[in-house]
């Protein structure tokens, strides 16, 4: 013992301070900025589709200089004699977008989804398309007396304030002399859908989360668990195919409506990709339910039925509550089933058989035939950043609201 | 244990236990329906494209029209996609991962708004990152590097493989973090200990100890990734895949076909959606089968890791 006290008493304040070494300063200092890196990522992410909707916001000096330039061109035609091949690329080019995307989008390809190009040609057809791409041609050709197209072109370009106020119609017209972005039935397109879908993947998911975790032996549990998650890796646009060519015709032959492409179908399919999400999660959420719950019930004679479902259930709530938003935020967003089965048509009608367009669909559809910097650009930003702030705010209810109140619930309050 | 019960109780339980039974099975008919329906899609796609799939089929170009041929150019060019991916993802997403669970401490408010962030991009609609790789990789940085190195003239700052590329690793990062993370986990705190007990510093534990010990769940990410990379179509709907090219990529400023956007416009846009239907099953198949193998591969090695950490 004696012989360890000299080097006891060698501990300084000094030597047992940490040694200042460059490298082991530098890598923490770049392992912490990076992980930095992913916050950055959400703020650029938000900051970035936001600032190409901002022409949206401001009738600045831009917006204005915008309209002389569109007056100008819009008047050029005039003194051709207002010939209509040159009215159309100068005022809503199609021919610009070319010019600057090259064969990139596949232009022209990408115009629209008519439903109902397979199968069954019923009179549906004509409701299915909307409106919207039909007359650009018409209009566009007709010889609108000059003066008149260009007050039209300077009234759109005259931006935010008409912009705005077409948004809570009812109509999505973008492309047209007269462009109306309302985003009322896409909102309500997607609405649809999203119920349809969580009414189905709802249930089943949290039915069969509940099975797992309560009824389940261990040994079927291993077995049912990867399955059911293995749903998750199948991707959207495989699940988007398969409900386009077998789904829709066999719930057409079932059910018998027109349209073979609608909100149902398409709520069917987002059904299939917002089950693994709302399996796992509420999984997670039953399984972490204290042990002590289950005994104590059982130890009171329960059956085990009446503890999962009185139970089990309850304690996990706002688990499961959790899981049910995160899968809204994944039908809410989810692109490539709903341009494939929904038919993209934005019809305002409660009718769950009839097509529907989502804001998702919408833009990616769409974006491909925007050009830089137009009003329909900037709205499709605008869009995106919705949804962006809507499935932000779902993820931070589902993390910080529902967290606390789990963790209330097991500790005791 | 129940039937020992209704001994004791009888005739007034047969009630809820006729319930109980009733309840029991409707959960039971939720997991068999779930995998029943997992299974017909396997089924039928499988049917349907087993005429089309064959090693012709994937080695070659599509011909006429893309009515006709193989898929070879799409599954390059997925392939392309998801290792320019990965070397951007990788990284990024283990360091990420080194310092949630090494350097931040547990009540650090900095780590918690990484986990949170984490979390959302795993959330934020894929379509999201579309717009963002539009906004920010081609409008502001390509456009950017194009009028500094190009004189303005038009290569980075239009749709590539790079930033469809990068897009894509935007999204899945969340999914190498988490499952970088898992793994690091499982390495024992006696390890980094003894590591650090015999003078090594932190840095030097983690390079020598922590980060051999989690090879495994960096691949496991990394697979994990990938699957989800392949099978992806929304980011890149706008930041660089093409209807059809003749030629495969050459630079990262190509633009590249890809196997996912190849079913959706062969079955949304094609110019005879009907006589390509079989190609459109197989390539579908095709695409399934590298994403469902990646997964199994990945759900394989994660449950070692995990009877590992038992």
């Amino acid at each position: 013992m004696d012989s360890q006290l000299p080097i006891k008493q060698s501990f300084t304040k000094e030597s047992l301070k940490k040694k200042f070494r460059l490298s082991e300063f530098l890598a923490e200092k770049i392992i912490s900025s990076i992980a930095f890196l992913s916050i950055a990522i959400i703020f650029l992410i938000f900051i970035f589709v936001f600032k190409e909707s901002l022409p949206l916001f401001s009738l600045g000096s831009d917006a204005k200089a915008k309209t002389e330039a569109q007056a100008t061109t819009a008047n050029k035609p005039e003194s051709y004699g207002a010939s209509s091949e040159e009215l159309k690329p100068e005022v809503y080019g199609a021919e610009t977008t070319e010019d600057l995307k090259p064969e990139s989008y596949g232009a022209e390809t990408t115009q629209e989804l008519k439903p109902e190009t397979y199968g069954s040609e019923t009179a549906a057809n004509d409701d299915l398309k909307p409106e919207s791409y039909g007359d650009t041609p018409k209009e566009d050709l007709s010889v609108a007396p000059a003066d008149e197209m260009m007050n039209e072109a300077s009234q759109n370009q005259e931006g935010s304030d008409k912009t705005w106020s077409t948004f809570f119609s009812t109509e999505w017209v973008p492309v047209s002399d007269n462009p109306r972005f309302g985003l009322m039935g896409l909102l309500i397109g997607t609405l649809k859908v999203t119920i349809i879908a969580m009414l189905i993947a709802g249930p089943l998911a949290v039915l069969a989360a509940l099975f797992t975790s309560c009824f389940a032996s261990k040994r079927v549990k291993e077995i049912i668990k990867p399955i059911i998650e293995m749903l998750a890796a199948f991707p959207s646009v495989v699940i988007g195919f398969f409900a386009l060519m077998v789904l829709a015709s066999f719930f057409q032959d079932v059910f018998g409506y027109d349209s073979r492409l609608n909100a149902f179908i398409g709520g069917v399919a987002m059904a299939l990709a917002a089950i693994p999400i709302i399996y796992t999660i509420s999984e997670d959420a039953l399984a972490s339910v204290p042990k002590t719950y289950t005994e104590a019930s059982l130890a009171l004679g329960a059956s085990k039925w009446q503890t999962a479902f009185f139970v089990v259930l309850p304690a996990a709530t706002p688990g499961i509550f959790a899981a049910l938003l995160l899968g809204v935020g994944r039908v809410f967003g989810e692109t490539m089933i709903a341009l494939m089965a929904t038919g993209n048509a934005a019809l305002l009608s409660a009718n769950p058989f009839e097509s529907v367009r989502t804001f998702a669909a919408t833009i990616g559809s769409e974006m491909a035939e925007t050009v830089f910097g137009e009003t329909h650009y900037s709205v499709l930003f605008f869009i995106g950043s919705l949804l962006f702030i809507f499935s932000f705010a779902l993820n931070a209810v589902a993390e910080f609201y529902v967290k606390g109140k789990l963790l209330k619930k097991f500790q005791g309050k | 244990m129940n039937e020992s019960e209704s001994h004791f109780f009888s005739s007034k339980k047969s009630n809820s236990e006729v319930k109980g039974k009733i309840f029991i099975g409707i959960t039971q008919l939720a997991v068999i329906l779930i995998i029943a329906i997992l299974f017909i899609i396997l089924g039928i796609i499988i049917y349907q494209g087993r005429t089309k799939f064959s090693w012709e089929f994937i080695s070659t170009f599509p011909t006429n029209g893309m009515t006709e041929g193989g898929i070879f150019p799409a599954l390059i060019g997925t392939f392309i996609l998801v290792v320019v991916m990965s070397i951007a993802a990788v990284p990024f997403g283990t360091i990420t991962a080194l310092y949630l669970t090494e350097y931040a401490s547990e009540n650090s408010k900095f780590a918690a708004a990484v986990r949170f962030s984490v979390r959302t991009l795993a959330v934020v609609p894929s379509i999201i990152f579309g717009l963002f790789g539009l906004g920010f990789f081609i409008q502001f940085l390509g456009a950017g590097a194009d009028t500094v190195f190009n004189d303005g003239q038009l290569r980075w700052g239009q749709p590539n493989i790079l930033w469809a590329s990068l897009t894509m690793s935007l999204l899945t990062l969340p999914v190498i973090i988490v499952s970088v993370e898992e793994s690091l986990k499982t390495i024992p705190r006696e390890l980094r200990e003894a590591s650090l007990a015999l003078g090594a510093t932190k840095w030097q534990t983690i390079k020598k100890v922590v980060l051999p010990g989690s090879v495994s769940g960096i691949m496991t990410g990394t697979i994990l990734a990938v699957s989800r990379g392949a099978g992806e179509v929304a980011p890149i709907l706008f930041t660089g895949a093409a209807y059809y090219l003749a030629t495969l990529p050459g630079s990262l400023s190509d633009q590249f076909m890809n196997l996912g956007y190849h079913v959706y416009i062969m079955s949304t846009q094609s110019s005879d959606v009907e006589k390509t239907m079989p190609i459109q099953f197989a390539t579908t198949l095709v695409l399934l089968i590298l994403t469902l193998s990646l997964n199994v591969v990945a759900v394989i090695i994660r449950s070692r890791i995990r009877r590992r950490a038992k």
